[in-house]
């Protein structure tokens, strides 16, 4: 192990902004794009199911 | 002249054709022509008024200048290319035409460059002086010019095919092909740079005429497959 | 039993290939990430010259490294597509695009704040950063042609044949960037030049690479799943899910 305590850890030798700033947005990136990919999915079966819903109600 | 006649022309002859027809509407249509030219003109004499008048600053910048205007211009003008000829059904019957697609292409880009490359090759260097650039350096920068804006019409042309009729084309022209502009803007104003500065160009120019090469070989071709693309 | 891989260029057939694989690859995404995050952050030594601040190389290279390695992979559909004609080799280049976009962000993000401490700027002319700044307007320049056209048949194939010039170019522009980097005597975004670099760092960047590699097969193979089904929504397969599937 590198560091002797957390705090040791969270401060990157006075790094910290740099290094959390980078993983930080890095996460916020991928949690982003895969909670619009999932969006995208469920606004899709939404929309289809009240097309289908529509058609069967004009038959 | 018949359709026999026409027929019996060799490949030349068709090539020569497209060239003369796409010249002789450029002449009936010279505004499109002087506004590019203008554009030029206008575009690198900003820059000293956005920057300062500072001697030694405006020759350290000129080569950049030029170029990114000259490539601005040569974009503005791509824009033109195919639209006209998209729009009243030419291109269908090129496309349709015996001759292979891509030396058709080849005599518009050709036309093109006479018309919107070549003042701005001439003019260029009477802006270079502008900026107080050394007789060499404008010798360099006229060469650099002259190898580099065929490549911007050739790459500019497969980008003015894929864009035909899309909403927004000219934004989009922009954004498509001022990156791979890059390599060319790079070795030209860095031809022009070197020069001034008195060191050798022979880098920068046969790296400029390699990329010419290999435009020439793979940018017509493209540029008739991304016109059969928007014919479909 | 033999296996007749070409049946998974049907949309449909490869749809359900697809939703099994994709939690596999999550997982070895988040394993990867979390081994290689561990050896990174925690055990790697800290850096003689560069400090703490070098613990960024292990997402911006992996992030620069994907960047590169999407596009390459887009382009090869995009090959595919235009030579064979199926459908699906379009959709695929068309899902790996906004994550090869977004690899490309994170690499510059990264690489501006790497610089900072490092060279006192935050934005760094060097060959690198500058084909990554170029990459994403190629990326960009993909997706907004693609959406810029109505006709999806055309519109997947002008796209591709841009992402093919692209492809060409981008070797080209990267070359042409180092020869203008080393000339104006720019700085380089590198890890510093120690004897050997420590296992450990070689180590971490190894592991991380590997997740973002595992991440980007899921994120485009979820993405493909859905362009799939607003394509094909008016087959009966489509229309099944619909109808079966609960949207919350």
């Amino acid at each position: 192990m590198n560091w002797s305590s957390p705090a040791e850890f969270f401060a990157m030798g006075g790094y910290a902004f740099y290094v959390w700033a980078s993983y930080g947005v890095a996460a916020a990136l991928i949690v982003a794009e895969l909670w619009l990919l999932a969006a995208r999915r469920r606004t899709f079966l939404r929309r289809s199911r009240r097309r289908l819903d529509r058609a069967n109600d004009a038959e | 002249m018949t359709a026999a006649g026409h027929a019996r022309r060799g490949l030349a002859g068709v090539f020569a054709a497209v060239v003369r027809r796409d010249l002789l509407l450029a002449v009936r249509r010279r505004s499109d022509v002087l506004t590019t030219f203008f554009f030029f003109v206008v575009v690198v004499s900003l820059f000293p008024l956005g920057i300062g008048p500072e001697v030694d600053t405006l020759r350290t910048i000129a080569p950049g200048v030029v170029w990114v205007a000259a490539l601005l211009a040569s974009m503005l003008a791509l824009a033109r290319l195919f639209v006209g000829d998209y729009a009243d059904g030419t291109l269908e019957q090129l496309a349709l035409a015996p001759q292979p697609l891509l030396v058709l292409v080849l005599g518009k880009i050709v036309a093109h460059l006479l018309v919107t490359g070549v003042p701005l090759v001439l003019i260029a260097p009477l802006l270079g002086l502008q900026f107080d650039l050394p007789a060499t350096a404008l010798q360099v920068m006229v060469l650099s010019l002259l190898l580099g804006t065929p490549v911007l019409s050739m790459i500019g042309a497969v980008g003015a095919a894929l864009t035909l009729g899309v909403r927004g084309a000219g934004g989009l022209l922009a954004l498509l092909v001022l990156p791979l502009y890059i390599p060319v803007l790079i070795f030209g104003a860095g031809a022009v740079s070197a020069s001034a500065l008195g060191m050798d160009v022979s880098g920068h120019l046969s790296a400029l005429a390699a990329i010419f090469l290999i435009a020439l070989v793979f940018a017509p071709w493209a540029t008739a497959a991304a016109i059969r693309i928007a014919l479909e | 039993m033999s296996l007749n891989i070409w049946r998974f260029a049907s949309p449909q057939a490869f749809y359900s290939l697809a939703g099994n694989l994709i939690p596999w690859f999550l997982v070895a995404a988040a394993l990867l990430g979390a081994a290689g995050l561990y050896v990174g952050l925690l055990i790697a030594p800290t850096d003689a010259q560069q400090g703490d601040a070098y613990r960024i190389i292990f997402i911006h290279v992996a992030a620069a490294w994907m960047s590169m390695f999407i596009y390459t992979v887009m382009a090869f559909w995009c090959a595919v597509g235009l030579i064979v004609n199926t459908r699906l080799s379009f959709m695929m280049a068309l899902a790996l695009a906004p994550t090869g976009a977004l690899m490309t962000l994170i690499a510059l993000w990264t690489g501006s704040l790497w610089g900072k401490p490092t060279w006192g700027t935050w934005w760094v002319w060097d060959a690198r950063l500058t084909s990554e700044l170029i990459l994403l307007f190629l990326y960009i320049g993909f997706m907004s042609l693609h959406a810029a056209i109505d006709d999806v048949r055309r519109a997947d194939r002008a796209a591709a044949l841009l992402a093919l010039v692209g492809a060409i170019n981008v070797p080209i522009i990267y070359f042409s960037v180092k020869w203008w980097n080393t000339l104006h005597q720019g700085a380089s975004v590198s890890l510093t030049r120690a004897p050997s670099m420590a296992r450990a760092m070689l180590l971490g960047m190894l592991l991380v690479a590997l997740a973002a590699w595992m991440y980007s097969i899921a994120a485009s193979l979820m993405r493909v799943r859905s362009l799939i089904l607003e394509r094909e929504s008016d087959s009966d397969w489509v229309q099944t899910i619909a109808r079966t599937e609960a949207a919350t």
